[in-house]
Formats: structure tokens, C-alpha cells, sequence
């Protein structure tokens, strides 16, 4: 309480709390310019500052629900969970860790697939919940995205998977591992039989999923000034002990170096994946709008 | 066995093998008839070997899979193959000493060999890049593994890695991509492929040389997503952790086999690879031969199948029947685990 709130009598002070309520999540700050957002323009915006254009967090779902035509979406592998098969206990315990995750998420794990259509071209699109214990890789993960890609090899349609993961899921041991030779493996058959895969590195994309199906698109696309790597930046600044170069392992770095094909604005995914595939499917360009 | 290259635990067998050399010295020295005393030494040294490696903890089973004195896998090509000629270069961008490769023979028949390789003493470590390899050495191996398939040659892998590089020039020229590059290639190689751990299985560094129709693991070895302390540092945020990493991830032979994610333990002899390498060389050089037999038979086809089949079978989850029926099913490779147990 100030000097002069005390100074007014008690009857005819009003509480300050009281004054000046807004209701909670209307506004949101850019993280990067400070800029003060109204929430529901940035949700328009697919979470883009409107001032700066940075890419804040995208949630799975509604990655998949802005890329995708709104209408005839089915979902795939949406029955399978994780198990604890190990009974993996570090200072938690992995089952509760994914019931904490299941409940904050919504989701049951780390990666969503839908069919769908995207302007009117039919396609299967994933996406990594990084909500979801960091967006790690384990088996339900790894099913997930072999049911995605062989739903589209037996359709003969795109495939597209944006990741964001910090890589292999640890308490599901070495089975996460090779879920990195599993998504990896699936992908041949999509490459051999003419069905074009699309990777969209968001940030982060590192460790098991970078080094697997990340990598390993047709066309490598990124969101701009994404983390994506190997190793994290931690780990490298320890092994070599010298202070990482500016903009090291973000996407234009990793243009820069031909790891990856292009840097797309979130705003700009739909119509540049779009036109991507009807050349690749040898389709009539896809209308701009809609 | 020299006492300041040995564990913790194997101090005991230390002490008790200088004592023994020390006797046998006086013996041959001073010509005293103590053989007696010597063969109750052996035999009470052995004995303790055998009992301490009975009961080995995970941690433990870590720390001899990199023992300063474990064979590494030029070690192992001077005993197992004959004719071997290294092969160098990724043709693009330099020689990865941390994996070496080359055409060998296996019993007189020709094979390519790809292993990681630590070094020795310091300089060699250094030279080796600690096992550690850049893009460049993945990409030798892929190349080597292309060459293989070209000439209709089986790849025998051995797998001894702490994991890739994480050094920034491994990251410029690209350690993801090369990486996810052999997982996809490897996936498809028409060319039987075996691997063999020998020491550490190190994550993706591991993996991308170990997609194989066949995995065998040597008794002592390990095989993990991510180093006990590694693990320790994330999960628990000490690395003091490490043992109860070592003890959660279950990177042991005998677990990976039950996990199904192994097909075979290669054994070793009492003490570690490191107290017998000539009988342990042996041994891998038995499970190869026999291994690669079996893979003979299958046409390229069918192999190719079976280990498409293989990896995707990677995975235990739990998959919840149709909206109909309430009763969840487990899916089959769930089962086949509990079964096993």
C-alpha cells in the first residue's frame, strides 16, 4: 500500500485488484520483440508475431487443422498408447510423466496424423505435439508415422510431416532408437514407389528425429530461424569448450550449409507446399486463395 | 591385468594376480617348490573372477563395455579375417579415422568390414576422435556399404561408439542428415548386413552402421539410446545418476535380448574380452560364420523383407480395440514380450 492509499480514509479507498480486470489470455507478448498481441489475431496469424514475424510454438492440432482443407479429415492410429514397458522410474516415473503429458496435452502422444486434403489434393500430413514430453520419439510416435506413411503409399498420396521434437523418448530406452531405423526404413518404400514425403523442420528438431525422418524428405523445408540439429547446443558448446558462432544450427544456417531446400513464413506453408506437390504429382497448379 | 588400468571392482582380482605373478617369479628365480601355493592362488583367483562377474551391475557391465583395456575393432580384424585392406575416404570431403573399413576374408570368403575404432593411449585417442564420428565417416561406411552391394558382398559391422560427434563442424556438414541417410539406405541394402556390438552401443552414432538382419551383442557390451550419464544429466540433473540410468535404460545383453531387439550374445570369457581377446576373437568369429550361413539361404528378397518386417515390428504400445468392444487388446509384439519374461 502507497503513502497516499493510506492517507484515504478506509470507507472510500476501493480496492486496486478490482480496478482494472482483463480477462486472462486476451493478450499475449511476442517473446522476441515484446510486442503486446491480441490473442485472437495471433491464433489467426498461426502464432506468428504480426509485428516481427516470429514463429512462436504451434500446438499439433491446430498446425494440422490450419494446413489442412477443414473439411473429410480422419485421423490415423489414434487407438494406439504408450506403455511403460519397462517400468522406467528416473526422479518420476514414466507412466505418471505420461499421464501428467496426456492430461496437459490432450493428446495421448507426441505425434498426431490425419488424412486429409490439402486444396483438394489428397494427402496425409503429421505433426510432432511438443507439449507432449518434448516432442520425443518413442514407439507410439513411430507407429503413428509408419501407419501415416503407409496410409499414403497404399493411396498413392503425399506425405507430410512437420516436426518438433528434442529426439529419441530416453524411458523408452533403446526401443526409441529404433523407432529412428523404423520411421527411416518406411520411408524407402515411399521413395520407391513415387509417393512424395515433405519434412517441415519447426523448432526445435533435434537429437533421434532430426537424424532419422526429419532429414530425409524429398524436399527439406524449415520455418524460419528454427533450432534444428544433431546435437543440442549445450552438449556441442561443452565437447568443443568455445562459444558457438551467431545463428548456429538455426535454418538459415542449415540453408546456408544445403542441409535443407527452403525457409517458408508458417503464413506461406499451405500454397508453397501446395504448388510443391502438384509439380511433384504432375497436377494443374493449385489455385493461390481459395 | 596392470593395476592403475583396472576398475573398481576388479581391483580384488588385481591384487591377487600380483601376488600370483610374484610367486611364480620367486618360483623360477630362486627354484622353490611352491606350486601347490601357486594352483591354490589360480584356482582361488579364478573363482573370485567368476564371482564377481556373476553378479555385475548394469553400471559395472557399462564401465567394462569401455574399459581402457577392451579390444577395440582392428583388434578384433587381425584375429577374426585374413587379407583385410583398408578402404578410405568418403570421396567428398575427407577420411573419418573414427571408422575404419575395407575388404577382408571370413573363413576365405571375401566380406566388407565396417567398425568404429577407438584409440589407445592419448595420441591415438585424439587420432581416433574417441571413437566419435564426423558426417564423413557415415558417409565412408555408406559408401563402403554401396561397394558391398555392388560385388555381392555380406557387410559385418562392429559397433563400438560413446555416439556421433557433437562438434561444430559435424553439425555444418550435416551429422543429422548423414546419419538418417544410413538408417534409410541400410534399411534397403541387397546384401546380408550383421553387426556386432563390442563395446558401447552410443545412440544414433551406433545405429548408423547397426541396421542389420542380424544384431549380435557381445556379452559385456552395451547398447543404449543415450550414455548413463547423459541420461542421468537430463532425467535426474546429476550425472552422479549415472548407475541408476544405467540400471533404468536396461542397455545390458541379456535385457536387449528379452526386449527382442538382439538376436544373439556372443560370450566372453571370465573376466571381460579384455582378460582373453584371442578367445573372444574366437568366439565372435564362430557367431559370424554361422550367422552369415543362415543368412545365405534367403534370397535377396526374401531378406530384404524380413528385415523391412523386422524394423517395423520396432515398438511396444498398447492399442485400444475398436469404439465396439471395451476390453483393450495389447498389440502382438506386447505379448510376445510378456510371453518371454
Amino acid at each position: 500500500m502507497s503513502w497516499y492509499e493510506k492517507l484515504v480514509p478506509s470507507r472510500i479507498r476501493t480496492d486496486g485488484r478490482n480496478k482494472h480486470q482483463i480477462p486472462e489470455g486476451l493478450w499475449s507478448k511476442c517473446e522476441k520483440c515484446d510486442a503486446v498481441l491480441y490473442r485472437v489475431e495471433l491464433e489467426r496469424n498461426l502464432q506468428v508475431c504480426p509485428k516481427c514475424s516470429h514463429h512462436m510454438p504451434l500446438g499439433a492440432r491446430q498446425r494440422l487443422r490450419s494446413f489442412l482443407d477443414p473439411e473429410g479429415l480422419t485421423e490415423i492410429g489414434e487407438d494406439i498408447e504408450p506403455a511403460d514397458f519397462l517400468k522406467f522410474k528416473d526422479s518420476k516415473k514414466y507412466k505418471d510423466r505420461l499421464t501428467q503429458a496426456q492430461k496437459s496435452s490432450e493428446e495421448k502422444d507426441a505425434l498426431i496424423a490425419l488424412r486429409g486434403s490439402l486444396k483438394g489434393m489428397p494427402v496425409v500430413a503429421a505433426a510432432f505435439e511438443f507439449e507432449f514430453m518434448g516432442g520425443s520419439m518413442g514407439s507410439v510416435v513411430g507407429e503413428r508415422f509408419v501407419r501415416a506413411a503407409q496410409t499414403a503409399l497404399h493411396e498413392h498420396i503425399p506425405f507430410i510431416c512437420f516436426c518438433a521434437s528434442g529426439g529419441a523418448r530416453m524411458q523408452e530406452a533403446l526401443v526409441s532408437l529404433m523407432q529412428m531405423a523404423k520411421t527411416s526404413a518406411v520411408l524407402t518404400r515411399l521413395a520407391e514407389n513415387g509417393v512424395p514425403y515433405l519434412s517441415v523442420l519447426t523448432h526445435p528438431t533435434t537429437g533421434g528425429v532430426s537424424a532419422s525422418l526429419a532429414m530425409l524428405g524429398d524436399v527439406n523445408i524449415a520455418e524460419p530461424k528454427a533450432l534444428i540439429g544433431f546435437a543440442g547446443p549445450r552438449v556441442i558448446e561443452q565437447t568443443v569448450r568455445e562459444k558457438l558462432p551467431d545463428g548456429f544450427q538455426r535454418s538459415e544456417f542449415l540453408l546456408e550449409h544445403g542441409a535443407i531446400d527452403m525457409i517458408v513464413d508458417r503464413r506461406e506453408l499451405r500454397d508453397r507446399l501446395a504448388n510443391l506437390l502438384a509439380m511433384l504429382t504432375g497436377r494443374d497448379a493449385p489455385l493461390p486463395f481459395e | 591385468m596392470n593395476p592403475n588400468n583396472c576398475l573398481d571392482f576388479e581391483k580384488p582380482i588385481a591384487e591377487l594376480e600380483a601376488m600370483l605373478k610374484e610367486l611364480q617369479h620367486l618360483s623360477t628365480e630362486q627354484d622353490l617348490n611352491i606350486s601347490d601355493e601357486i594352483a591354490r592362488l589360480e584356482a582361488k583367483s579364478k573363482a573370485l573372477t567368476e564371482s564377481i562377474f556373476a553378479t555385475l551391475t548394469p553400471w559395472q557391465i557399462s564401465q567394462i563395455a569401455r574399459h581402457p583395456l577392451r579390444p577395440y575393432t582392428l583388434d578384433y580384424l587381425e584375429r577374426i579375417f585374413t587379407d583385410f585392406q583398408e578402404l578410405h575416404g568418403d570421396r567428398t570431403f575427407a577420411d573419418d579415422h573414427a571408422i575404419v573399413g575395407g575388404l577382408a576374408r571370413l573363413n576365405g570368403r571375401p566380406v566388407l568390414i565396417i567398425g568404429h575404432q577407438k584409440g589407445r593411449d592419448t595420441k591415438e585417442k585424439i587420432y581416433r576422435n574417441f571413437g566419435m564420428p564426423r558426417p564423413e565417416g557415415y558417409r565412408k561406411a555408406l559408401r563402403l556399404m554401396k561397394l558391398a552391394e555392388r560385388f555381392r558382398l555380406p557387410v559385418l559391422t562392429f559397433i563400438d561408439t560413446p555416439g556421433a560427434y557433437p562438434g561444430i563442424g559435424a553439425e555444418e556438414r550435416g551429422q543429422s542428415e548423414a546419419i538418417a541417410r544410413n538408417l534409410f539406405e541400410m534399411s534397403r541394402l541387397r546384401t546380408p548386413v550383421i553387426g556386432v556390438v563390442i563395446g558401447e552401443g552410443g545412440s544414433g552414432g551406433a545405429l548408423a552402421v547397426g541396421v542389420c538382419d542380424r544384431v549380435l551383442m557381445l556379452q559385456y557390451g552395451t547398447y543404449s539410446v543415450i550414455s548413463p550419464e547423459g541420461c542421468a544429466a537430463i532425467l535426474w540433473k546429476s550425472a552422479d545418476k549415472a548407475p541408476d540410468a544405467a540400471e533404468a535404460m536396461g542397455l545390458t545383453a541379456d535385457r536387449l535380448l528379452k526386449l527382442n531387439l538382439i538376436d544373439g550374445i556372443i560370450p566372453e570369457p571370465p573376466g571381460g574380452a579384455h582378460r582373453d581377446i584371442v578367445l573372444t576373437a574366437e568366439n565372435v568369429r564362430i557367431a559370424l560364420r554361422e550367422n552369415l550361413q543362415s543368412l545365405d539361404v534367403l534370397p535377396v528378397d526374401a531378406l530384404l523383407e524380413q528385415r523391412y518386417q523386422r524394423l517395423m515390428a520396432y515398438g511396444v504400445f498398447k492399442e485400444a480395440a475398436p469404439v465396439t468392444s471395451l476390453q483393450s487388446t495389447w498389440q502382438s509384439s506386447v505379448a510376445a514380450l510378456l510371453r518371454k519374461d
